[in-house]
């Protein structure tokens, strides 16, 4: 509880004793023959938000999709060095990415719930991992859509089809899908890029919710949003087009907006590129 | 209050200004905007017209079928009742009984029992190209696939006849004519149909639902089976009724192994005759009120293949509504 209570407290700037949820190690990662990021090493904090930052094209996402293996579904793509979840490398051999998943939860950019009802769309996870209970399942979607700050918007019609909300609900209704599968890291891929500004405030509301529990990586565009939300945040950068992006400072996000140690970091975030 | 001369001059200069261009409508040589010139309004207005006649032809085509049909076939109503007509389960035309229940009922035979081998391998054909074959595989199937809605249904009947016939007649201990025979012709004959329209629809389904179903922790199968299939159901639903069309009208490759005997098959290994094939076996010498009953029996075909169009119009409505 005094964690939560702490979390609520405004401005309190989280020490640096969170322990690592992901270790990532001299990480490079590879489309076909292009060496798309390279020498990434990076601790993500547990239980707080980290958000990354960079111009278009730096790698970022493809960072992000490395965590929980989605890049696996592309063809070609293979990468090197080492990915630790609480320690355990993530691309050993014999390591089901599907359980990873699981546990590794994804909002994307564009909102994307299934063609099927509200309530199917929050069950879903819940029933591929074996519940089938109805009092069980109505009281995780409730929940759910509870913890997603969308409950209120559409307890009423559970039956809808869930492409009916508008973009900034499905979003939402998104997140309320993933958090039914109790994930212990969230990964956001610029969740806020596409969604109306009132529906932002409100994810930004939840994501202050969820980190008491849930580990949160952001990748974001619009640097007000990352120093609203995050508690650190990695600046990504690829200098040279065709080149391998880089990791170039990650810091606490209070340091990284006042004070950053690198002039590339600055350059960014005063707005002198990208 | 002073108020500054200045604004109102500007304003009556610029109602003046304004109100040149609108007094003069017609569009002068120095306006900038050039006029549309003879030749290019005639050749648009051309070949507007020439995209309607196109559209036409099918338009008359359809209609002109159905009135010729209609007015051949129309006097067997008349005659014998279209009650009778349809609910008679007795053909024998020489004899003046002209029920083609049982015509009717064995369509629906021959397409169900096609349609329940024919449309699960044509959809897991689907998932395959859409969803697990990698690239290089895919290009091998998928033209094979292609290639089998491009042979002619006489090959079918042919290949049914030949080398489908002897095999089903030595473990079925008849001739091997029958519904079972049909079943496994009309089943490979509609499968490219089916794959290739659910398959569409397989590949329609936006690439982020499938993401969001593995970072869900779902598997490929789970992925398939509780999302995308049920995804794109319209679609394969559509896919599904215009393989039943193909089905209900096949008629060369159905009279070559069918047996043609107008009674409802006590087996299915037993011999049957279908509103289709009733037709190309009856038409070289039928006469009088039995060629009037073919006609009328090409009515109902009629019927049932715009049932079918009607429903796949009336579903995609549908699944447009849901979302």
């Amino acid at each position: 509880m005094s964690d939560t209570l702490a979390s609520h407290m405004t401005g309190v700037i989280p020490t640096d004793n969170h322990a690592n949820k992901f270790s990532v190690q001299k990480l490079d990662f590879f489309y076909g023959d292009f060496n798309a990021l390279t020498d990434i090493t990076v601790g993500i904090k547990e239980n707080a938000v980290t958000a990354f930052i960079g111009p278009s094209g730096c790698g970022k996402s493809t960072f992000l999709r490395c965590l929980n293996r989605m890049n696996d579904l592309i063809p070609g793509t293979r990468n090197e060095g080492r990915v630790l979840l609480d320690g355990n490398d993530v691309y050993a051999p014999g390591v089901d990415p599907v359980d990873l998943r699981r546990r590794v939860g994804m909002i994307f950019q564009q909102p994307n719930p299934f063609p099927m009802s509200i309530y199917d769309n929050v069950a879903y996870g819940p029933r591929l991992h074996g519940v089938r209970k109805k009092a069980e399942l109505d009281e995780i979607v409730e929940a759910s859509l509870k913890r997603a700050n969308v409950w209120k918007e559409v307890k009423d019609i559970m039956g809808r089809g869930g492409l009916t909300l508008s973009g900034g609900q499905q979003q939402r209704l998104c997140i309320a899908r993933v958090l039914a599968v109790e994930p212990e890291v969230l990964l956001m891929d610029e969740p806020c890029s596409a969604i109306d500004p009132t529906s932002v405030q409100k994810v930004e509301d939840l994501m202050a919710e969820l980190k008491d529990r849930i580990t949160i990586v952001i990748v974001t565009h619009n640097m007000q949003q990352a120093a609203r939300v995050s508690d650190y945040t990695a600046f990504f950068l690829q200098e040279v087009a065709g080149e391998p992006a880089h990791l170039i400072e990650y810091d606490r996000t209070a340091s990284i907006f006042t004070s950053p140690r690198d002039r590339r970091t600055e350059d960014y975030i005063t707005g002198r590129f990208g | 209050m002073t108020l500054d001369p200045k604004p109102d001059d500007r304003a009556v200069r610029l109602s003046e200004g304004s109100g040149r261009p609108n007094a003069d409508a017609a569009p002068s040589a120095g306006s900038g905007l050039s006029t549309i010139s003879r030749a290019t309004y005639f050749k648009e207005a051309a070949l507007q017209n020439l995209f309607l006649v196109c559209a036409c032809v099918a338009v008359a085509g359809v209609a002109l079928i159905f009135l010729f049909v209609g007015w051949r076939g129309w006097p067997i109503f008349a005659k014998v009742g279209l009650f009778n007509f349809l609910g008679g389960y007795v053909w024998h035309p020489t004899k003046g009984d002209f029920g083609i229940l049982t015509l009717i009922v064995n369509s629906m035979l021959a397409t169900l029992g096609a349609l329940a081998l024919g449309a699960p391998l044509a959809i897991g054909t689907a998932v395959f190209l859409s969803e697990v074959a990698n690239p290089r595989i895919r290009d091998l199937v998928r033209p094979a696939v292609e290639l089998l809605a491009g042979i002619p249904s006489v090959v079918y009947g042919f290949f049914g006849l030949v080398l489908l016939r002897p095999i089903i007649a030595k473990f079925s201990g008849g001739l091997g004519f029958g519904l079972f025979t049909v079943w496994i012709i009309l089943a490979v004959m509609i499968l490219p149909t089916i794959a290739a329209i659910s398959e569409d629809a397989l590949r329609s389904v936006p690439e982020g639902i499938r993401e969001a179903s593995y970072a869900m922790g779902a598997t490929k199968w789970q992925t398939i089976w509780r999302v995308l299939l049920p995804a794109a159901k319209i679609g394969i639903i559509d896919a599904i009724i215009l393989g039943m069309g193909r089905a209900i009208g096949e008629t060369m490759a159905v009279v070559m192994v069918a047996g043609n005997a107008p009674v409802i098959p006590n087996g299915i290994f037993a011999p049957f005759l279908t509103l289709t094939t009733v037709i190309v076996m009856d038409m070289p010498y039928a006469a009088g009120d039995h060629r009037t009953a073919l006609f009328g029996v090409a009515i109902i075909l009629f019927v049932i293949s715009m049932i079918f169009v009607a429903t796949i119009r009336i579903i995609s409505r549908f699944g447009k509504e849901v979302g």
